[in-house]
């Protein structure tokens, strides 16, 4: 018997068949790879947190991390520590919460070349998406020791630079609010820069990257105010 | 027909050099242009669209005799979004800082018109093993373009070449030539590689 491949009924059943066997098909192949991935996605934050530490090139980025952080915790707006584990498992959802009362707020603690030095995550707004970054503060919660910043998709060649070490390493030093109340954040990205103490050049023809940077950091640090103004040494 | 004959030979290095997909036919250029940046992700671009012009190649040439005409096209795009969506997956896995390289573009493997060209225009009219050489030659085709763009615009962009930088070069600013890295330099470069492909070749 020879098929009637242009029917209707053929042609439903058909599509129908295909559907369901490449719907099993993807679904297997997904739950399947999910916890590889999912690893692959952590310590690729991990390394991340440690390039905000200047630790650029490191091959075992899982060893590194373990042996650098000491503790990862989460803050509230009040200061208050939450939870005394698991900052690195906060979503960025409930760290970029609009409501100030249910923020949480990771503070990585770690221990690079015997200094205490603190990291904190940043989120922010480009020209065309998402930017995001760690920043990382010595003991004083002042003076910047260095910087992670990323992005989804700023403009390749101009605002896309952000992520290359040139740019991120001019922040080492600066320092990151006015004075010890912590109230106002100093640093961040100008097209001309009035404090060069706390302030980064911005990058020629990438002006709404530039902002977005230094809005990152504005919005990113504001939150920890009270926590730094308890605790600096 | 043997296995090795010289029509099947045919149908594999012709995509290789007279009928290359991209210098000939001019298709793919889109995700040529894109992911040529560096020498790495062009390279493991080129296999990703190999193996999956050769594999869904040979899943239509399979089941040629089945499809119903009028759905054909949704068809084979099924097949080639659920094998870019399995080799996605799984650079995600094992290639974790390749994918976030080539970002989107496996994704838009689906719309590079390599394949559909050859599924349309090959996969349902032969069988599968000449679909298969057709496919791996169709994908090596347009691998070694890429590989070739990859290899021009790393080495003056960024004096490097699988992200290894070249000391003798590193000294000389000429090899950091930016616009190089600039899709727009990589699309100059296609069209030199056409120009040579032509005059060696003398196609008019």
């Amino acid at each position: 018997m020879k098929l009637n491949t242009n029917s209707n009924v053929y042609t439903i059943a058909y599509a129908s068949v295909m559907v369901i066997i490449v719907a099993f098909c993807l679904a297997f192949i997904s739950s399947a790879l999910r916890p590889i991935q999912d690893d692959n996605v952590a310590n690729d934050k991990r390394g991340q947190i440690l390039k905000a530490l200047n630790l650029r090139d490191v091959k075992d980025v899982q060893a590194e991390y373990d042996k650098v952080l000491i503790k990862d915790i989460i803050l509230n707006v009040n200061g208050e520590v939450i939870d005394s584990v698991g900052g690195f498992n906060v979503d960025s959802k409930d760290i970029q919460a609009k409501d100030d009362a249910q923020k949480k707020l990771p503070l990585y603690v770690c221990n690079v070349e015997n200094d205490t030095v603190y990291v904190v995550p940043m989120y922010g707004r480009g020209l065309w998406g998402g930017l995001w970054g760690y920043v990382a503060l010595k003991g004083d919660f002042q003076t910047v020791y260095g910087t992670f910043l990323s992005h989804e998709g700023e403009t390749a060649g101009l605002g896309a630079r952000i992520v290359e070490p040139w740019f991120q390493e001019k922040f080492i030093g600066k320092k990151a609010f006015t004075d010890s109340t912590y109230t106002e954040v100093a640093i961040g990205v100008a097209k001309k820069v009035e404090d060069p103490a706390s302030q980064v050049d911005a990058i020629t023809g990438a002006t709404l990257t530039s902002n977005g940077v230094d809005g990152m950091f504005k919005s990113s640090l504001a939150p920890y105010q009270k926590y730094f103004s308890a605790n600096h040494k | 027909m043997s296995l090795f004959s010289q029509q099947n030979k045919e149908v594999f290095t012709g995509p290789l050099n007279l009928n290359n997909p991209v210098v000939a036919q001019v298709l793919g250029i889109c995700s040529a242009l894109a992911v040529t940046s560096q020498l790495e992700p062009a390279i493991v671009m080129g296999l990703s669209v190999t193996v999956i012009t050769a594999f869904a190649n040979v899943i239509i040439s399979l089941l040629r005799k089945t499809i119903p005409n009028r759905i054909r096209i949704i068809v084979q795009l099924v097949v080639v979004a659920t094998l870019v969506t399995i080799v996605s997956q799984v650079l995600k896995a094992f290639a974790y800082d390749v994918s976030v390289q080539l970002s989107v573009y496996v994704g838009l493997i689906i719309t590079n018109c390599i394949l559909m060209g050859r599924l349309e225009a090959f996969a349902m009219m032969n069988g599968p093993w000449e679909s298969f050489l057709d496919g791996v030659g169709s994908g090596l085709g347009y691998a070694w373009i890429l590989v070739v763009v990859g290899f021009v615009r790393e080495l003056l962009g960024s004096a490097s070449l699988f992200g290894y930088e070249i000391p003798v070069l590193t000294d000389c600013d000429f090899f950091h030539n930016g616009m190089m890295t600039m899709p727009a330099m990589a699309l100059i470069i296609c069209g030199c590689v056409i120009w040579a492909h032509r005059s060696i070749n003398k196609v008019d």
